[in-house]
């Protein structure tokens, strides 16, 4: 391999779309049983129609926080603690993981997200890894 | 004109367009800069044994673009560049000057895209849009040239890395993104307001001619409007020592009439809507010369259901003291004063009430409480002077 793939300048890269990890926050007791199953439904709705346009690769909502277990390896040690990595108000709570042509479409995508309407929706670029194994 | 004076003339005039159009082709900023410089080396070299080509222009794009993905062929394998490279196609597809004139505009709303922090907006535009150097950028903005540089390599990356797309946005987001670019014309304009960075006001107001002659939006109109005429005061609201001239006492023979005609033939066009469009409609009045209050209060109503802000309150405070006289004015004033505590012009304007109003005591108060709070010398040495004629 000559190039990384993200060194690949702008005239080969500018016409493959990117991948882009939508990654949802937001403060778990903001939704109210109703509103969830309802944003549950929405969200399901918008992953068909982006699987209908080529542009879906998975999303999911996570458990609430409560569940999270994390762990670390210091000096080949496992350590394992109770809780997500940083105690924040808002957390994350679900993701999506889109294909786009630009970042002005993934934001509109974005933007349909019904979390993003209580929380906030971040939007990050993914860099491409060579000889990734392909899920079929 | 030799031909080093013709090279050196087109850069200045053509180096932005065609570099803007660069990128397009190329997809990529840096790649572009590099393509830019060696398509006028490459001027530099040939044109004299050759001629100046018909179209000088096209040749430095075709020439920067050849160049570009020569290079490119040349760093990787030929085999992983796909045939059909973007442009490839020899039908003159970059030499219309229409598309030459969308990829300037479309250079402009990347730089000012929302996804990039403010500060950073502004210096790409400066740098990519304008060609000011970060040395210059960084004294315009009492920074330092290595982190301009630092936001505009940031910028450019983001750029890139997070696809912000080269082109202007669609009917749905336009008003949205219009207004960005906006925003970022004016704080170059404001940036240039003080006598350190003349060169930087006329450099927002050529930005503004730039969008307007190919965006005639009232809004677009309107902030060129407002531009030209603050700019038409530019040698009557400082004396030779720097001090603040308001605006009654100064020399109207000053006023740049030229900037004055263009500016209200544009606020008619503007309209009294937006944002920008109204503020020019108060300029104007201003620049007609007689300021007719009623007029201006009835502009700062509606501005005020546009743009609800406290620091809109206060100019019509001090409208309606114009209008209606110093009493009214402190009562309009006294109101807003929770809500801008720390901002000096509504403690100067509720002084200037009280020293209208002959209550020497409290206007003494205020004007200190004003000077505590200002922060340029100019407005300093105003208030200072206002304090000692109570005495």
């Amino acid at each position: 391999m000559d190039q990384w793939p993200w060194e690949t300048k702008g005239l080969i890269a500018k016409e493959l779309p990117v991948k882009y990890m939508l990654l949802i926050y937001g403060a778990e007791e903001a939704w109210t049983d109703e509103e969830r199953k309802q944003c549950y439904l929405d969200s399901t709705q918008l992953t068909h129609e982006l699987n209908a346009k080529g542009q879906y690769l998975g999303a999911g909502p996570l458990h609430p926080v409560a569940t999270a277990t994390s762990v670390r390896v210091r000096d080949g040690k496992r350590l394992v603690t109770d809780g997500p990595f940083a105690e924040t108000r808002e957390q994350l709570g679900g993701y999506f993981l889109i294909e786009a042509k630009d970042l002005d479409e993934a934001l509109g995508i974005a933007a349909r997200i019904p979390g993003a309407k209580k929380g906030t929706v971040e939007v990050r670029p993914m860099l491409e890894l060579p000889n990734l194994p392909q899920v079929q | 004109m030799d031909v080093k004076g013709v090279v050196e003339e087109l850069y200045k005039s053509d180096s932005r367009r065609v570099l803007a159009t660069l990128i397009r082709l190329l997809g990529d900023f840096d790649l572009a800069e590099e393509a830019l410089h060696e398509a006028f080396a490459a001027a530099v070299e040939q044109w004299p044994s050759e001629g100046v080509p018909e179209n000088p222009r096209a040749w430095l794009v075709s020439t920067g673009r050849f160049r570009a993905i020569d290079a490119l062929r040349r760093k990787s394998r030929e085999a992983t560049l796909p045939p059909d490279l973007p442009g490839n196609k020899k039908d003159g597809l970059f030499c219309s000057s229409e598309e030459l004139e969308d990829d300037r505009l479309r250079l402009i709303f990347t730089c000012c895209h929302p996804a990039i922090e403010p500060p950073t907006q502004v210096a790409l535009t400066l740098r990519e849009v304008c060609d000011l150097t970060t040395e210059e950028i960084a004294g315009a903005f009492l920074t330092t040239p290595a982190t301009i540089a630092q936001r505009i390599v940031r910028g450019k990356q983001k750029i890139r890395d997070a696809r912000i797309p080269y082109k202007v946005p669609d009917a749905a987001e336009l008003p949205d993104r219009l207004d960005s670019v906006l925003k970022i014309i004016y704080l170059v304009f404001n940036a240039g307001y003080s006598e350190l960075r003349p060169d930087l006001s006329e450099e927002a107001i050529r930005l503004g001619r730039l969008v307007l002659q190919l965006l005639p939006d009232p809004e677009v109109l309107g902030l060129v409007a407002l531009m030209l005429f603050q700019e038409s005061r530019r040698t009557a609201r400082t004396s030779p020592e720097g001090d603040i001239i308001l605006l009654e006492d100064q020399d109207r023979a000053r006023w740049d009439r030229a900037k004055i005609a263009e500016g209200a033939e544009l606020s008619v066009r503007a309209g009294t809507a937006g944002y920008y469009a109204i503020q020019a409609a108060i300029a104007g009045v201003h620049a007609s010369g007689v300021s007719d209050w009623a007029r201006i209060v009835a502009l700062y109503d509606r501005l005020l259901d546009v743009y609800p802000t406290p620091v809109v309150a206060l100019n019509r405070a001090v409208a309606i003291a114009m209008r209606d006289g110093p009493a009214a004015g402190l009562a309009e004033v006294d109101e807003l004063m929770d809500e801008l505590p720390d901002y000096y012009l509504a403690h100067a304007s509720r002084a200037d009430f009280l020293r209208r109003l002959g209550r020497k005591d409290e206007a003494r108060a205020a004007y200190q409480k004003a000077l505590d709070l200002a922060k340029h010398e100019p407005e300093r040495r105003f208030l200072e002077k206002r304090i000692r004629e109570l005495f």
